[in-house]
């Protein structure tokens, strides 16, 4: 798995590519939580390249958009696709989360 | 019908193995898509399950066995650790919020959803998950 961030008006994009199982959600929680350290506060989480999604990806995700939540801030999915979607519906993410189309259309509709 | 076995110790470092072993099983018996993929997640479930669970304070194996019959890919997932049936767990509440959604109990749920037949056995000693994927429902 490969994760890389930018920021776009005080929005940090994080693009995710690969797999996310049980040996590398570990990765996304250190990277976000590094991220969250550093001040940021709104994010868009890009999944055009994952592939793959397991339990351990969404403990990740539901456990770094708690510590985000009690800050004030917030993140919001992009490019939720295939099989991570099937996951994502399966356990009802898409319903507690912001799933944008694009990166662009998340950031327009966060701006 | 075909049955092919792997046995490994059971540790998170192994889950690739055992991920690349199913992946072939799936591909052999002709498993593709949105099947293969419920296939490798709960396989990756259960096996996390027993690397946490099976062997506390201890290491042991976990043996793996798939089988392709008429149609359905049956794989079985089997330890020689402590009595738990993960089955047994709690569903999560799925529709509770963020802030109120529990962290754990995710992995089992998604194998009872994603997978059409999944059932537990206790026998000579091992704990054996049983998952079943119709292949043409």
């Amino acid at each position: 798995m490969e994760i890389l961030s930018r920021t776009e008006n005080n929005i940090t994009v994080v693009t995710v590519t690969g797999r996310m199982d049980a040996l590398t959600a570990p990765d996304y929680q250190d990277k976000l939580n590094e991220l969250i350290a550093k001040g940021a506060t709104t994010f868009v989480v890009d999944f055009e390249g994952l592939d793959y999604i397991g339990s351990a990806g969404l403990r990740g995700i539901l456990s770094t958009a708690k510590a985000l939540k009690g800050k004030g801030g917030e993140v919001h999915f992009a490019n939720v696709k295939g099989a991570v979607k099937e996951v994502f519906e399966t356990s009802g993410f898409d319903s507690i989360f912001q799933i944008h189309d694009s990166v662009a259309s998340a950031l327009e509709g966060i701006g | 019908m075909k049955v092919t076995r792997m046995t490994c110790e059971a540790r998170i470092g192994n889950l690739e193995e055992v991920i690349n072993f199913v992946d072939g099983c799936a591909d052999r018996i002709g498993l593709t898509g949105i099947k293969k993929n419920k296939a490798l997640i709960a396989v990756e479930e259960a096996f996390v399950n027993v690397c946490h669970y099976a062997y506390p304070g201890a290491t042991g194996e976990v043996e793996l066995t798939c089988r392709g019959k008429n149609d359905a890919f049956e794989f079985e997932i089997a330890d020689n650790g402590i009595p738990f049936n993960m089955l047994s767990l709690p569903d999560p509440d799925t529709t509770a919020d963020i802030m109120e959604r529990k962290i754990g109990g995710l992995g089992v749920y998604l194998i009872r959803k994603l997978i059409d037949d999944v059932s537990y056995r206790r026998k000579d000693g091992q704990n054996i998950l049983r998952m079943v994927l119709h292949t043409r429902k």
